[in-house]
């Protein structure tokens, strides 16, 4: 018997439900054992019926349920329950679901100030009042799924990894539990680290890494050391994708040359990033103080969870 | 009187849903396409440093991030003042060409295709993805493995397909191998092959068929937008806006004056502003007098170019022109139009790969923050979009204005949904056969209501809602 799968999108981009196609033709392997009873990006199943014959939403039972994004609206919330109540296993699907995502950064902001900003003071639009006929709500800010109903399996990133998602069917068809090992991803990075800064000021990333291109990845120096603020010692190790059989495993912002931002969230549950993050810089002799936009920088992909709130306004510098 | 409403809107990226209200005798008397979501990117990108933004961006969509993320380097471009090298600015030029192979990809054969390969009236259960999986497993597989072969390159040449990091004020922050171009260039041929594929597969045994619901369904008469190069030719990385009435003639602007041109109206039933040409006259969606509308993505870059660049996508084009004219108002022909763009962008991938200043390594020149502007735009598979910045003298972002393609696109696919559907339904009878089409009408858009609802959340709910006479929902689908 496959095992019934339904998927639902929230306050998202789509970028997860891109990553599921690519696994690429190894998805194909997996098409027989999965039957798709709820998905709105790929099949025809209506909340309401096939011809809105019916009043109430509803979502076909299934034995597991995916949700990516976080929950924005009233609407969201009511699927976020329905899928709890229809699925077996609920998997978090990418940062948005686990943590908020970059969405969650409006929760810096009470919700009236996005509204004010997006309808009424913005250079093309003709000012007029918020939206509300015939539409959902919002809610106060962006939740993660587990702030709404409890959730078996986290598979965070942004997007998360194919590899990921493969490994965590596989576990689940064959009735075993999946969780990622607590690692950094600095403990997967092959960069070279001395545990010193080259010294200086921490940098933005206006101009370029020193990067040793076409020669193995320990001859450049760490991102961090240079003095590029890079995330990589307080973020969940799991994005990176093993270069050819006997190549090494690089993170993927590393391999475009550019320091880590965060997007897989903390490398375990209750950790702290921000706190974390300044003691990793000090401790290679940087001055964590000089990190610009700290606060939105270090807790870009985590702000649901009461991580980011709104703060009184700060007269300007 | 009753209403029909459809939710969710599916096989579309992002979230809507359609209301239809019916009159007494059963037939449409007005219908909506509510866009139910809203993120607020204009907000919460305001403080942040504005070399971070392509980083930040890119979440407004999974789909196309490179189209934000590219839009974004080059608005970061402007506020520092600074001209990547040449070589710089063909790797964002090739990512762009795969990013749109592979979503092309997508939406005809992932999203919309399923309607004309299974049929508009297929159950919904098999009118999908799955159910071309099954039907055809020969194509399929080819499908699967074309897309994912996008994702592939853009994996070497760029270290992340999908919310990307190496496009950056004054370049590219990643030069290409010589190792690296050999590894990419097969994949790039097997991609061309399956692009000459597709539309020859399409012209005989898709489009074809169905050309009758083509000249029917959401056919609406506008104006249109796009990008074009100083000799008319189509660009989607760069260039100045082509602004086309809807008989032919058109203005053309630089981007940086488009607040001269565009304005966004609101309307209380949707999150999603409307864009429209604001020296046209006042915004109206009338089916018979429409004013200021215009509509972006594949249909009007191909109406608005004088060509294109590559050979086997020219020949197409003058193909399709020989056939339709110029410009083309038949909504479903988007369609057709994406396969011209997808063999288009294959080409030039090939094209672009082949350049030998490819694997130059002078592809980044440092920039220096200062109070500036900065006004960029590219040509997102779904249309033309704009990000504006403004920074203080830290650098940090003062103000942001975004447009998006979808979001141009609005107005038009309100109006194609109340055209397919006072078509489509009379004196009561419909199914789902019938409000399937009506999807179509909505799917050729290739909406991505992730994008456009970047102003505040990610979801365009369509719902489509069947009112009575009396303005009583009557049925409510939804996606």
């Amino acid at each position: 018997m496959p095992v019934k799968v339904a998927e639902e999108w929230l306050n998202i981009c789509g970028g997860c439900e891109v990553t599921i196609l690519d696994i690429g033709e190894p998805l194909l392997d997996l098409l027989p054992e999965l039957d798709f009873v709820h998905m709105p990006v790929l099949m025809d199943h209506k909340y309401y019926g096939q011809t809105g014959e019916r009043e109430e939403l509803e979502i076909p039972e299934a034995d597991v349920g995916i949700i990516s994004g976080g929950v924005r609206n009233e609407e969201e919330k009511h699927i976020t329950e329905e899928m709890r109540k229809k699925c077996g296993t609920l998997i978090a699907l990418g940062s948005c679901a686990c943590y908020g995502g970059i969405p969650a950064l409006a929760n810096m902001f009470p919700l009236e100030a996005l509204y004010q900003k997006v309808y009424r003071e913005s250079k093309t639009t003709e000012p007029g009042d918020t939206p509300a006929e015939n539409i959902p709500p919002l809610l106060d800010r962006v939740y993660a799924v587990d702030e709404i109903v409890p959730v078996d399996v986290y598979i965070p990133g942004c997007p998360t990894n194919p590899d990921l998602i493969v490994k965590a069917l596989k576990a689940l068809l064959a009735g075993e539990t999946f969780a990622l090992p607590e690692r950094s991803v600095c403990d997967e990075c092959p960069l070279k680290r001395e545990k010193k800064a080259a010294g200086g000021a921490i940098k933005r990333t206006l101009d370029s890494v020193d990067f040793k291109l076409g020669e193995p990845y320990d001859h450049t120096r760490c991102f961090m050391e240079q003095g590029y603020l890079c995330l990589g010692p307080v973020t969940l190790a799991g994005c990176g994708h093993k270069e050819g059989d006997n190549g090494v495993t690089v993170p993927r912002c590393i391999k475009g040359h550019m320091p880590c931002r965060g997007c897989f969230g903390p490398i375990r549950k209750g950790a702290n990033p921000m706190v974390d993050m300044m003691s990793a810089i000090s401790s290679i002799g940087l001055d964590a103080k000089q990190v610009e936009d700290r606060r939105a920088l270090l807790n870009r992909y985590i702000g649901a969870q009461k991580r980011l709130r709104p703060l009184p306004e700060r007269p300007k510098r | 009187m009753r209403t029909i409403t459809l939710a969710p809107v599916t096989r579309i990226e992002g979230h809507a849903k359609v209301t239809i209200h019916l009159d007494d005798s059963g037939n449409v008397a007005d219908t909506f396409f509510n866009v139910v979501e809203l993120r607020g990117f204009e907000k919460f990108c305001i403080g942040r440093p504005v070399e971070e933004l392509p980083r930040i961006t890119t979440s407004i969509c999974g789909v196309c991030p490179w189209s934000h993320h590219l839009a974004s380097a080059k608005a970061n471009d402007a506020v520092f003042g600074v001209t990547p090298p040449s070589a710089g600015r063909k790797l964002r030029e090739l990512c762009n060409a795969i990013a749109f192979t592979e979503e092309h990809i997508l939406h005809f054969f992932f999203l919309a295709g399923a309607d004309f390969v299974m049929g508009p009236d297929a159950d919904y259960s098999v009118r999908n993805v799955i159910g071309i999986l099954q039907a055809h497993p020969d194509i399929g597989r080819q499908v699967v493995r074309n897309r994912h072969l996008g994702a592939q390159m853009l994996n070497i040449v760029s270290g992340k397909t999908i919310h990307p990091v190496t496009a950056v004020p004054g370049g590219f922050s990643k030069p290409l191998t010589e190792a690296e171009r050999d590894q990419v260039l097969p994949m790039a041929n097997e991609v061309l092959e399956f692009a000459k594929f597709a539309i020859a597969y399409a012209k005989e045994n898709l489009f074809a068929k169905y050309l009758d619901l083509v000249e029917t369904t959401g056919v609406i008469t506008t104006g249109f937008l796009g990008t074009v190069t100083d000799d008319g030719t189509m660009d989607l990385y760069d260039g100045k806006a082509r602004l086309m009435k809807p008989d032919g003639t058109y203005e053309e602007f630089a981007y940086d004056q488009y607040t001269e041109y565009i304005g966004e109206h609101i309307e209380p039933w949707t999150y999603l502003k409307f864009p429209y040409a604001k020296k046209w006259g006042p915004f109206s969606m009338d089916l018979d007098n429409p004013s200021g509308i215009y509509r972006t993505n594949t249909l009007a870059r191909l109406n608005v170019c004088d060509q294109l660049s590559t050979p086997l996508a020219q020949a197409e084009l003058e193909e399709y022109r020989e056939k339709f004219g110029r410009p083309v108002q038949l909504t479903l022909l988007y369609n057709w139009a994406r396969l011209i763009e997808l063999l288009y962008n294959a080409e030039k991938v090939v094209e672009l790969l082949n350049d030998p200043e490819i694997t130059s390594t002078d592809t980044r020149v440092p920039v220096t923050p200062r109070a500036a502007r900065g006004v960029a735009s590219v040509e997102a598979p779904r249309g033309t979009l704009i990000h504006d910045y403004e920074t203080d003298e830290n650098g940090l972002v003062t103000d942001v204005n975004l447009i998006v393609g979808t979001t141009h696109n609005n107005a038009p696919i309100n109006m194609s949904v109340k055209q397919a559907a006072q078509t489509l339904i009379k004196d009561g009878n419909y199914d789902q056969g019938i409000l399937n089409k009506i999807e179509m009408a909505i799917r050729a858009y290739d909406p991505c209501l992730s994008c456009s609802t970047h102003d505040l959340s990610g979801r365009i709910l369509v719902k489509l809602e069947i009112r009575d006479s009396q303005g009583e929902v009557i049925e409510t689908l939804s996606n």
